[in-house]
């Protein structure tokens, strides 16, 4: 076994166990930092592929980014575990069984017959100067452009979606509009009410009578 | 790469320019005004339409390094998808001012799935596909989901999203599984190398059940169905007749450009799995659809036979058999617009006409509404004169031309099935009181729409020989 060789194996194994630990985990923030743990490892077996680039913006825009958002919703969010794992152990068995019965008959069928080296040869390493970020820019905006821009096209879409389902006005909800404020005119604020001048005796009877 | 390389992307690209304009128009628009971005929306329509006419391609071209493919299938299936698209919103434009729900976000979202769309029927290549399929998929949940005030719509936005999702994951697991044989994920490409045979059989067929259960999946086919009635009941009208019409044409584009075209060589595997899929589709959808007294969900139940009765015409894997598919598919498409928007223009505001019982005695409130109606009935269920009888046949045809009789014969039985729950309908309408004694308030364009559309089915009936001679061309030209 190579030097390779072991590290490969021992990432995939800490990778398997992050994974296990994700739908296991009891704790929603434990579930999230198992998340963080596989795809540090998930990055680690891309820089094995010589996908450098992959790898660094798994890290940093998966771990770095969506998975910090993630705590801090699941923080945010009040969920009720018990509720949430009500039919756990109910549904336990036979999806367990079904998933194992699915895995021996993926595992029978594809194994490493097919896609293994024997048939697909070893791939020769890159030599050093040689830079996948180019690679990669190179097909995303030359022979990929379509695709990537019907990928921003489907970002485009979220963002109309997550605004059209999540931007509410509430009526009750008291707030302050600037633009009203400032377009106020005197009418609005002031009213001048006429009213018949009144006579101090009169006042004065008026004031008797409402004495109880 | 020249510039002249993106002109048959042209329809696709003014789309895109123009959605993001209405996005911009919209958001400095009061509630008053927003005819202007329905009129801007019909506007796109009409200007894409404009451009695919202009021109029409006579052979397959693949542009954009094989991700794009402009052919006579995909113009003439972009040329209906506008239809359908153009005629939802002028359905649904009633129903959704009565319901707080005549917002630019529907307008938006409508163009942007149907952009979805415009990409999978011109698709030549897995990533093409898959990014157009997850264009549509996106907008349809987050229309779903647009009545958020309502527990339903949000409940059937969920389910079809987390679904919808799934089905996702088959399809790419699937499409994984050919590229690890074929090393490509061009369709042409697919079909040279598996042409010649190949030694990894195995995981091909692996992989094809993937894909064939995820296209099952989108299509609502027994047994991946159960969304379907869900989504249909659950999501407003408006969203419904959407659903229910343009995504099913690009469906059928999607499902021939896979199989036939990628991997047509396969065709005696993936017949067997069709096959068991029709069946069992004409089979539930016909006879759950007796049970329901919600004619939304009716209708739901009676898609799940109908895209059955489409799968019998793309399983025969010939020319004519995909021609005939196609030419139910666009039936369908324009049945179920007549069919939903019915039930768009007899709801007003605080009412949906969507249970069976709101068409009791329609002929006494609006014969002419009643006489649309039976029309549509007729077509859905197969009988002449209307085009639903040709579609039938012509897709029995195929599928007899192959020497299945059998599954012949029992497709024609389970339409009988079928006949029953659309009878009903007109049984009700005929034959009964009306519960419901208001009169229709449904505006003229809506009117003239519905009404043009039950007589289009009628005229078709007559005449079905230019749209079918049509579906040929297009296959016959592109595939």
């Amino acid at each position: 076994m190579t030097y390779t060789t072991a590290i490969f194996y021992f990432f995939s194994a800490i990778l398997v166990f992050a994974g296990l630990r994700v739908i296991t985990a009891r704790n929603p923030v434990y579930a999230a930092l198992y998340l963080v743990l596989a795809f540090f490892t998930a990055a680690g077996l891309w820089m094995l592929l010589e996908a450098e680039f992959l790898a660094i913006v798994l890290v940093l825009v998966y771990v770095g980014a969506v998975m910090v958002l993630f705590l801090f919703v699941v923080m945010m969010l009040d969920i009720n575990l018990d509720r949430l794992r009500e039919g756990f152990w109910k549904y336990l068995p036979l999806a367990g069984l079904v998933s194992v019965l699915l895995m021996i008959e993926m595992a029978l069928i594809l194994g490493g017959r097919y896609f293994g080296l024997e048939v697909m040869g070893t791939p020769s390493p890159q030599p050093a100067d040689y830079s996948n970020t180019r690679a990669l820019g190179r097909l995303l905006y030359t022979d990929y452009v379509y695709a990537f821009e019907l990928a921003a096209v489907i970002l485009l879409v979220a963002i109309v979606a997550a605004i059209a389902l999540a931007l509410r006005r509430r009526k009750d909800s008291k707030f302050i509009d600037p633009a009203e404020q400032v377009k106020v005119k005197r009418d609005e604020r002031l009213r001048i009410v006429k009213m018949a001048p009144v006579k101090r005796e009169e006042w004065g009877a008026r004031g008797e009578e409402s004495k109880p | 790469m020249s510039l002249q390389s993106f002109a048959p992307a042209l329809p696709e690209i003014f789309v895109l320019a123009m959605v993001s304009l209405i996005l911009v128009v919209d958001a400095a628009l009061d509630d008053s005004k927003r005819h202007v971005t329905y009129a801007l929306s019909l506007a796109t329509l009409a200007g894409a339409a404009f451009l695919t006419l202009r021109d029409l391609s006579s052979a397959p071209s693949v542009v954009l390094n094989g991700l794009f493919i402009d052919d006579p299938l995909s113009d003439v299936l972009k040329l209906f998808v506008y239809l359908s698209t153009a005629a939802v919103m002028v359905y649904a434009r009633a129903y959704l001012k009565a319901r707080n729900l005549y917002r630019g976000e529907f307008f938006v979202l409508a163009l942007f799935a149907l952009l979805g769309m415009m990409v999978m029927v011109s698709a030549s290549h897995f990533l093409s596909l898959y990014l157009g399929l997850e264009l549509l998929s996106l907008s349809l949940y987050a229309m779903v989901a647009l009545q958020r005030d309502s527990a339903v719509a949000t409940e059937a936005a969920m389910k079809y999203f987390v679904l919808g999702a799934l089905a996702s994951g088959m399809l790419l697991y699937g499409m994984s599984m050919v590229y690890g044989v074929t090393g490509s994920l061009a369709l042409g490409e697919i079909a040279q190398l598996l042409a010649d045979g190949t030694d990894l059989r195995l995981p091909l067929v692996f992989g094809l059940v993937f894909v064939v259960a995820g296209l099952a999946f989108k299509l609502g086919a027994v047994p991946f169905h159960m969304w379907v009635p869900d989504v249909y009941h659950g999501a407003p009208t408006a969203m419904t007749v959407f659903i229910g019409s343009a995504p099913k044409i690009a469906a059928f584009g999607f499902v021939v450009r896979i199989l036939g075209q990628g991997l047509e060589s396969q065709v005696a595997e993936w017949r067997d799995m069709l096959v068991v899929l029709a069946v069992l589709s004409m089979a539930i959808g016909n006879i759950a659809a007796i049970a329901q007294s919600n004619i939304k969900r009716m209708f739901a139940y009676s898609t799940i036979s109908h895209m059955g009765f489409m799968l019998l015409g793309i399983l025969a894997g010939t020319q004519s058999g995909y021609g005939s598919a196609m030419f139910y598919v666009l039936v369908y498409a324009l049945m179920s617009l007549g069919g939903f928007g019915m039930i768009l223009l007899l709801s007003r505001a605080g009412f949906e006409a969507d249970r069976l019982d709101d068409f009791r005695g329609l002929n006494r409130r609006s014969p002419w509404l009643a006489f649309v109606m039976l029309l549509l009935m007729f077509s859905m269920a197969g009988i002449p004169p209307t085009v639903g009888f040709y579609a039938k046949l012509s897709v029995l045809q195929a599928v007899i031309e192959l020497g299945y009789v059998w599954l012949a014969v029992v497709a024609v039985l389970l339409s009988l099935i079928g006949a029953f729950y659309y009878l009903r309908v007109v049984k009700l309408m005929y034959f009964d009181t009306p519960h419901d004694t208001q009169p229709v308030a449904a505006g003229a364009d809506a009117r003239i729409l519905v009404s043009a559309n039950g007589l289009a089915i009628l005229a078709l009936g007559i005449l079905p020989q230019p749209l079918m001679a049509l579906c040929a061309h297009a296959i016959g030209a592109s595939l």
